[in-house]
């Protein structure tokens, strides 16, 4: 008497959930990628857990408070990790819609992930986009940060540079003051030897160019 | 009788002239002002390009008799006759001031585009302070389900250059407006030269320190951690494994020398100004042969150190392109997590190929070969800017790695933009254009502002197109014609026999002497060559003009 209604439910659970049904989604877990040596075994406890973890978003959609984990059916569950599942109504007679389903798990995805250790990349729903989390915006920009530090040390080096310029140049200024009224003098004197001033060289007619002269040329010969 | 002199009338000649505190910031300097970014990011290039070790001959040869003796020269002529570059040649002939005219006039547009590529990298440097790096991730489009779709076709990292950092317009008659971003780092990268040259070679010579010798440094931390990334050593023999028959091909030949002529940055002016703070006495012979000697050994160094990174880059690329297809393989067909390794691949793909051909054509697979990834080559700023950053982001610790590299690339930029700035500023001081009363701080100040103000337009949307127009026509071209016009009026206006070095005057070998000019005979043709074979192929191939900032 069992045996029939064992089947009968199989062969709904087999109509309802197959791949590429009505309303299915597929899922894809990564565990050993995400998780490496500290991997777990995916068995029917995990995907107890799973339908539970759907159930519970389902129940958080307003009209579906009363889903129940008998009503997320799982299918074709490979060795990738990789299996179908569908929810259905109360009534078992037909799956709920894909987009009911697809907002739900969307809502809840943080808990979902939390649940398995895993994270968007590695619990894949595949055709149900996650929501990507917000860039981590600081107020201020580091850039701006590190330009102002950079900047100010600049600015302060050049004030400093550009002050002890003008200080060098007064302290010059008023230094040879003495030695300025000796040069005067001294420019006063022209040599005479033999009636001729010695200043013949000067810039009377001709220049001349200094890159030209090798050193023997400058000075006369004794 | 007229006084009989004791003292060398050369060292009365200028006696308030600057000078160096001492032979190493000379020698720093010049150092600096040669190695520059095209050390890093165009030799490794052409090494590439040109058959791997087989490149190093004709580079050699092309210093050898090009590079060395026309380094030589200028640094001759400019201790000799200690003057900047317009000084100089207005001394050697009248006819010829317009020489020096010229490389004054190449000097100030070089450094206002040299510069804009060190804002680029100050923007880069700014923006390394970060963890994760800005251009690791695409940004987020306005309903946050996915990535802004420019940035999923172009890729992370050129989003971030193109989109980010350029906001690039469409061409070049498209201006667009000032990106503020860009501005900032404008006046921050004008701020840092004018501090560090404000004084000339009083404060260059303190800077010079830092920016020459940092570096090296950097550079050494890089090679010892590019050599321990795996895939380091497969970059190495790859790239570094001569190809002889390529020597056949003259535009190697014409590559190496152009590559010697622009990396030693000759004809600027900015050795000549260099020199001419040097007391008479100095040894500059000597100096020319280190001088070159070193850059060029910095160009082998750097290109081992960015090999082995390209190595490690490749070997990621293809590591991963093997996962991803591992993947769809895994996915399609259900296999268990982590069933295929890397090495399976092949005979799982060709099992499935004879089993399963028609679900396996419809997987978008693609073929992965490592030497395509190894093959992938780039210079100028796309190795910078593009490639290398996406290295850096699959090193460990890839915000310390990206600061530093690009914390080396403004130092070398800053210290070849002395060099720079030095041939625009000696000789506005040496021909007395301002009175005497100008302090040289306000002096400095004034170039700069019109350097700065000048250098806005690279700061649009469409700046770096500007900035390709103004490196392409510049100077490359004309570099050479003054070059060649040096070479020309050493020899046969100044005179061949007339000396040049002054540690020989008074030497008892006489005869002995020798003139710069004497240990390149060939020098005037090499030159000449090089002029005639550059205008003949920049009017024939139109996209293989030189790009200095590349190069220098």
């Amino acid at each position: 008497m069992l045996w029939p209604l064992f089947f009968l439910v199989t062969t709904i659970h087999a109509e309802l959930c197959h791949p590429d049904a009505e309303n299915a989604f597929k899922v894809r877990l990564s565990i050993r990628t995400a998780l490496g040596d500290k991997a777990y075994v995916w068995d029917t406890d995990e995907e107890y857990l799973f339908r539970a973890m759907v159930a519970f978003s389902m129940r958080k959609v307003p009209n579906r408070e009363t889903t129940e984990i008998s009503h997320v059916l799982l299918c074709n569950v490979t060795q990738r990790v990789s299996f179908w599942f569908v929810v259905t109504d109360p009534s078992k007679n037909h799956t709920l819609p894909a987009a009911e389903v697809q907002s739900a798990i969307r809502m809840n995805r943080n808990r979902i992930n939390s649940a398995f250790f895993l994270d968007d990349n590695t619990l894949e729903f595949l055709k149900i986009p996650a929501t990507l989390a917000p860039p981590t915006d600081a107020s201020v920009p580091v850039w701006i940060i590190v330009f102002g530090v950079i900047f100010c040390i600049v600015v302060v080096a050049i004030t400093l540079l550009v002050l002890s310029g003008i200080r060098q140049r007064r302290r010059n200024n008023k230094g040879p003051l003495g030695v300025e009224d000796a040069e005067d003098k001294c420019e006063n004197i022209i040599t005479i030897e033999n009636g001729i001033p010695c200043d013949p060289l000067d810039t009377k007619g001709g220049h001349i160019n200094d890159g030209f002269l090798t050193e023997d040329e400058r000075l006369t010969p004794l | 009788m007229a006084q009989a002199s004791g003292i060398d009338p050369l060292v009365d000649m200028e006696d308030d002239r600057p000078k160096w505190d001492n032979k190493l910031q000379y020698l720093l300097s010049c150092i600096g002002f040669a190695v520059g970014l095209g050390n890093i990011w165009r030799f490794p290039y052409l090494c590439q390009t040109y058959g791997g070790g087989a490149f190093l001959i004709p580079y050699f040869i092309a210093l050898v008799f090009e590079g060395i003796p026309l380094f030589y020269i200028e640094l001759a002529i400019g201790q000799r006759l200690r003057r900047g570059s317009i000084g100089v040649w207005r001394t050697i002939s009248p006819y010829l001031g317009g020489v020096g005219l010229g490389c004054f006039s190449v000097s100030f547009l070089v450094s206002l585009y040299y510069n804009t590529v060190l804002l680029w990298v100050l923007w880069y440097f700014l923006n390394s302070f970060q963890y994760p790096l800005p251009w690791s991730t695409c940004p987020l489009d306005l309903n946050r389900t996915g990535f802004v779709r420019e940035c999923q076709s172009s890729g992370t990292v050129s989003y971030y250059w193109y989109r980010q950092t350029l906001n690039i317009s469409s061409d070049i008659g498209n201006t667009g407006t000032i990106q503020w971003k860009l501005f900032l780092c404008l006046v921050a990268c004008w701020a840092t030269v004018y501090l560090c040259v404000i004084r000339g070679i009083e404060s260059t010579g303190k800077a010079i320190y830092f920016t020459a010798l940092f570096p090296y440094v950097v550079l050494t931390i890089f090679l010892v951690r590019g050599l321990t990334l795996p895939g380091a050593t497969e970059g190495l023999t790859y790239l570094f494994t001569p190809n002889m028959k390529i020597l056949q091909n003259p535009r190697v030949w014409l590559d190496a020398a152009t590559q010697i002529f622009f990396s030693l940055s000759l004809a600027f002016g900015g050795h000549i100004a260099f020199a001419s703070y040097n007391p008479p006495r100095n040894n500059c012979e000597k100096d020319a042969v280190t001088i070159a000697l070193v850059n060029s050994m910095t160009s082998l160094y750097a290109s081992i150190t960015i090999f082995s990174i390209m190595g490690f880059k490749a070997t990621n690329d293809y590591g991963r392109c093997l996962d991803r297809n591992i993947l769809s393989l895994i996915n399609e067909f259900d296999f268990p997590e982590l069933s295929i390794s890397r090495d399976e691949y092949p005979e799982v793909l060709m099992y499935l190929n004879a089993t399963q051909a028609d679900r396996l054509a419809q997987l978008p697979l693609k073929t992965c070969h490592l030497e395509d990834f190894l093959d992938k080559s780039a210079s100028g700023p796309g190795l910078a800017f593009i490639v290398f950053t996406e290295a850096v982001l699959h090193m460990p610790g890839a915000s310390v790695w990206s600061v530093l590299f690009f914390g080396m690339l403004f130092t070398l930029g800053l210290s070849s933009m002395f060099g720079n700035m030095e041939s625009v500023i000696t000789p506005l001081f040496d021909l007395g254009i301002l009175p005497r009363s100008v302090p040289k701080e306000a002096m400095t100040g004034m170039v700069c502002l019109v350097c700065f103000i000048s250098a806005i337009c690279f700061t649009l949307q469409s700046g770096s197109y500007w900035l390709e127009i103004f490196d392409s026509f510049a100077a490359s071209l004309n570099l050479i014609i003054f070059a060649f016009m040096e070479v020309v009026g050493v020899i046969y206006v100044y005179g061949m026999k007339r000396n040049i070095s002054p540690q020989e005057r008074r030497s008892s070998t006489r005869a002995g002497c020798r003139s710069p000019v004497y240990s390149c005979p060939s020098c005037p043709h090499c030159g000449s060559h090089q002029l005639l074979w550059l205008i003949c192929c920049t009017s024939t191939d139109g996209d293989r003009r030189i790009h200095i900032w590349k190069v220098v």
